[in-house]
């Protein structure tokens, strides 16, 4: 019997599982961050609006890829969830005072300025939080066997706090992306202002993290600016050159409505592959390849089945559910 | 005193999970309902029917955004305080669980806008097909997560390599020897608690004198499906326990604190059970009818705890109780459902005031039900994670301290101390607000117009 090679696949799905949750709960949690800075009870009601029919479904992802990496990485999650045992909890705290915000928002009316704050802080602590895991995903932990070895405060360094910062600037870039779509008028004009104070701070810690990680770690340098890889890669740093100068100019247009959001997520997308070209083949960097800490053919197989069926099926739904609530957010009128 | 992280970990497992077990015993039978009066509603085109399920669905927004967050923390558990447990097992449950998110949280996720702010955006029937899809998406998480427990309750279909589990028969993994039980037994017990929390609404609806007519369909109604559910859920029960006494007698020995193995056993109803005597004390028992509930049989044999070493017993004091507590509560339903059914005999049921007073303070009675049958069944597979093959203690997470579960522990109480509390105050406030209180405005970017108008001094 020939055995087929089911790690491509799984990094694939895994891969794009991630993604999708990092731009779609990206997006809303980049309107929460935002929302700490609305002007009026109206404006933050509008904001909330934007995100609410969505927003569990958004979410949703962050389960698929956590249960991801446990089906075709179980050595990974192993690893990888006792290393960022603080962040891990810190962004669930978060995200349940974001969550149940929506409602409790609408339906505590003497406690709004709480909710509100729960909601804007919420977003904003997970978001930080994810940041900081990912900043300690690229630098690595100490692992004895099968084991995270280290401390639980490993995790916090200098590197991971920094991440954490520039995922703040990058989730609302997202964020003010969404609003700029979905609003009009004096919203619409404090969403791009906001989208271009986000974007030059995204614009700088992609640029700090790209310099950082190299200084730092060898074999990032040798994947990057080696021979031939240098030829190979180097339209990724000019793709996103591109993408940048093409964002800046369509935050500053009047009539770009989408845009924003469209330029924003090719962002998103090109320093996601970047990160991947630094650290494949490696799911547990410096120690487990993807290909050694992958679960069992059998398991690989038995849930690619049913993944593959079931993918296309959510997207057709999910993709339906956005377009019953398209269009712009208005507080008069309703949808159309 | 030093801080054991393993005890630590532990206690956070069933404080999170306790918490959250609240949330599917309320939104999966609540979805079903929901559907249910959507579909009459379609069907016959009664306005009554269209309020009865804007209201539920009002108490549906709350239960299940709470259930969400509270449940995105369930699977991280497993990766942040159990890691050794993850390492080991997920070639058998991870795909048990991804498919619980690929076929139930998708499904809930996306067509769960439509149901709550879609009204006026799409046809009838979709709005109808969506609370559908809502609630199947339930039921089908039910289904995954009862795979996985079952699985560890009453493993099969694997063999074991280097302390890693590897599939042998996916059929033997999913249809484990205790599933078909456990996961009718747990979706009646979801449905029973649903409707004693519709009876209570209801009673406390007509005890005010509020939404009459609406309160008094929801009463009977929750009243015919009751009278057929409470027997059906005791008769599950009894097959549960079957199967228990069968496939993990040591855990059915734990449940009764029946330490001799012995035939003709007699039934205890009450006892201190001693786990280092090895006895009870101050038992009150019923002869024989140990064995005749357990086995079906007078002269059945009944398994005792000494048939099984010391550091394979689970900590009887615990599950001894919890069962109790479930079984005690099942029996009350079954009078008040009997009760319900002779005075609408009578035809008194709508105004008779104890039995309305007795509805209001059953309300919680699922609740706690479920809780209890959940502790009996968790405690009682201890100290296993996967029942005779893989301990507790080597399945908790070695890099943490004692500190640092602690630390996590103390964050999980705070802001569930904060956060449920809060939902059910305003569940209370949408049931004193009654059914018509906010009629069916026009969408606002996907939600009802008025952010929540003053609710009405009581």
């Amino acid at each position: 019997m020939i055995i087929f090679d089911f790690v491509p696949m799984w990094t694939l799905i895994l891969g794009l599982a991630v993604f999708f949750y990092v731009l779609l709960d990206g997006f809303d949690l980049g309107v929460g961050i935002l929302y700490n800075f609305a002007k009026t009870a109206a404006d933050r009601s509008l904001l909330m609006n934007s995100i609410a029919p969505i927003w569990d479904g958004n979410e949703t992802w962050l389960v698929l890829g956590g249960l991801g990496l446990l089906a075709a990485f179980p050595l990974a999650f192993a690893i990888i969830l006792p290393a960022v045992y603080f962040p891990i909890l810190v962004m669930l705290l978060a995200l349940i005072f974001r969550g149940v915000a929506f409602e409790f928002r609408f339906r505590d009316v003497e406690h709004r300025t709480f909710w509100d704050h729960g909601f804007g802080y919420g977003s904003a602590i997970a978001t930080f939080a994810q940041g900081a895991v990912l900043g300690a995903f690229i630098q690595g932990f100490q692992v004895d066997g099968r084991h995270f070895s280290g401390s639980s405060f490993d995790c916090f360094t200098p590197f991971s706090l920094f991440t954490g910062v520039a995922l703040l600037f990058g989730y609302s870039l997202l964020g003010s992306g969404w609003l700029i779509l979905k609003t009009e008028g004096a919203l619409q004009d404090e969403a791009r202002r906001h989208a271009r104070f986000c974007f030059l701070g995204t614009l700088a810690a992609v640029g700090i993290v790209s310099l950082w990680t190299p200084l730092v770690d060898h074999d990032i340098a040798q994947r990057w600016f080696s021979w031939p890889n240098i030829a190979f890669l180097a339209p990724v740093p000019v793709l996103t050159a591109l993408f940048a100068i093409l964002e800046w100019r369509a935050i500053a247009n009047p009539k770009a409505e989408l845009r924003p959001f469209i330029y924003a997520v090719l962002l998103f997308s090109l320093s996601y592959l970047g990160i991947a070209i630094s650290l494949f083949p490696m799911i547990v960097p410096h120690h487990y390849s993807l290909w050694q800490a992958a679960s069992s053919t059998d398991t690989q197989i038995f849930l690619g089945v049913g993944t593959l069926f079931l993918l296309p099926v959510i997207f057709v739904y999910t993709g339906w559910s956005y377009w019953v609530f398209r269009g712009k957010v208005r507080a008069d009128t309703g949808y159309h | 005193m030093t801080l054991d992280p393993l005890v630590l970990s532990r206690l956070q497992f069933a404080w999170v999970v306790a918490w959250h077990i609240l949330l599917p015993a309320l939104t999966v039978g609540l979805a079903s309902y929901i559907a249910l009066v959507e579909g009459i509603w379609f069907v016959t085109g009664k306005e009554i029917w269209f309020r009865i399920s804007g209201f539920w669905t009002r108490i549906f927004a709350v239960a299940f955004g709470m259930g969400v967050v509270s449940g995105v923390v369930m699977p991280f558990q497993f990766g942040t305080n159990w890691s050794r447990f993850s390492d080991a097992t997920a070639n058998i449950i991870s795909p048990m669980l991804a498919y619980e998110g690929l076929t139930a949280f998708t499904l809930e996720a996306g067509f769960l806008g439509v149901m709550l702010f879609g009204r006026h955006l799409v046809p009838r029937w979709a709005h109808v097909a969506s609370a559908a899809l809502v609630a199947l998406g339930t039921l089908f998480s039910t289904f995954w997560i009862l795979v996985t427990n079952s699985w560890m309750q009453t493993p099969g279909g694997y063999r074991l390599e280097n302390g890693i589990f590897y599939p042998t028969s996916w059929s033997q993994i999913v249809f484990s020897a205790s599933f078909p039980y456990r996961f009718m037994h747990t979706v009646a017990g979801f449905y029973v608690t649903t409707g004693f929390v519709v009876l209570g609404v209801a009673a406390s609806l007509l005890w005010k004198g509020k939404s009459r007519n609406e309160a008094r369909l929801m009463l009977s109604m929750a009243l015919w499906l009751l009278s057929v559910l409470v027997p059906l859920q005791i008769f599950l029960g009894d097959l549960q326990g079957l199967n228990t006494l069968h496939h993990q007698p040591a855990k059915l020995a734990a449940i009764e604190a029946h330490w001799t193995r012995e035939a003709r056993a007699p039934l205890t109803l009450f006892a201190i059970p001693d786990q280092q005597a090895e006895t009870n004390h101050n038992a009150i028992e019923v002869p024989l009818l140990g064995s005749l509930i357990l086995t079906h049989d007078v002269n059945g044999v009944v398994p005792g705890l000494k048939d099984f070493p010391r550091q394979d017993r689970a900590p009887v004091i615990i599950p001894f109780f919890a069962f109790r507590i479930m079984v005690g509560i099942g029996l009350l339903m079954l009078a008040l459902v009997a009760a319900g059914m002779w005075l609408r005999l009578r035809g008194r049921l709508y105004n008779t005031n104890w039995f309305l007073k007795a509805l209001k303070w059953a309300t919680p009675l699922g609740f706690i039900a479920v809780v209890a049958g959940w502790t009996t069944t968790e405690a009682g597979r201890q100290p296993w994670t996967v029942y005779g093959v893989m301990r507790t203690a080597q399945s908790v997470t070695p890099s943490l301290t004692g500190f640092d579960v602690l630390l996590s522990l103390a964050g999980y109480m705070a802001v569930y101390c904060i956060m449920f509390p809060a939902g059910l105050w305003f569940v209370l406030r949408i049931v004193r607000a009654g059914v018509s209180a906010e009629e069916d405005t026009p969408v606002e970017a996907g939600r009802p117009a008025s952010p929540v108008r003053p609710v009405p001094a009581p």
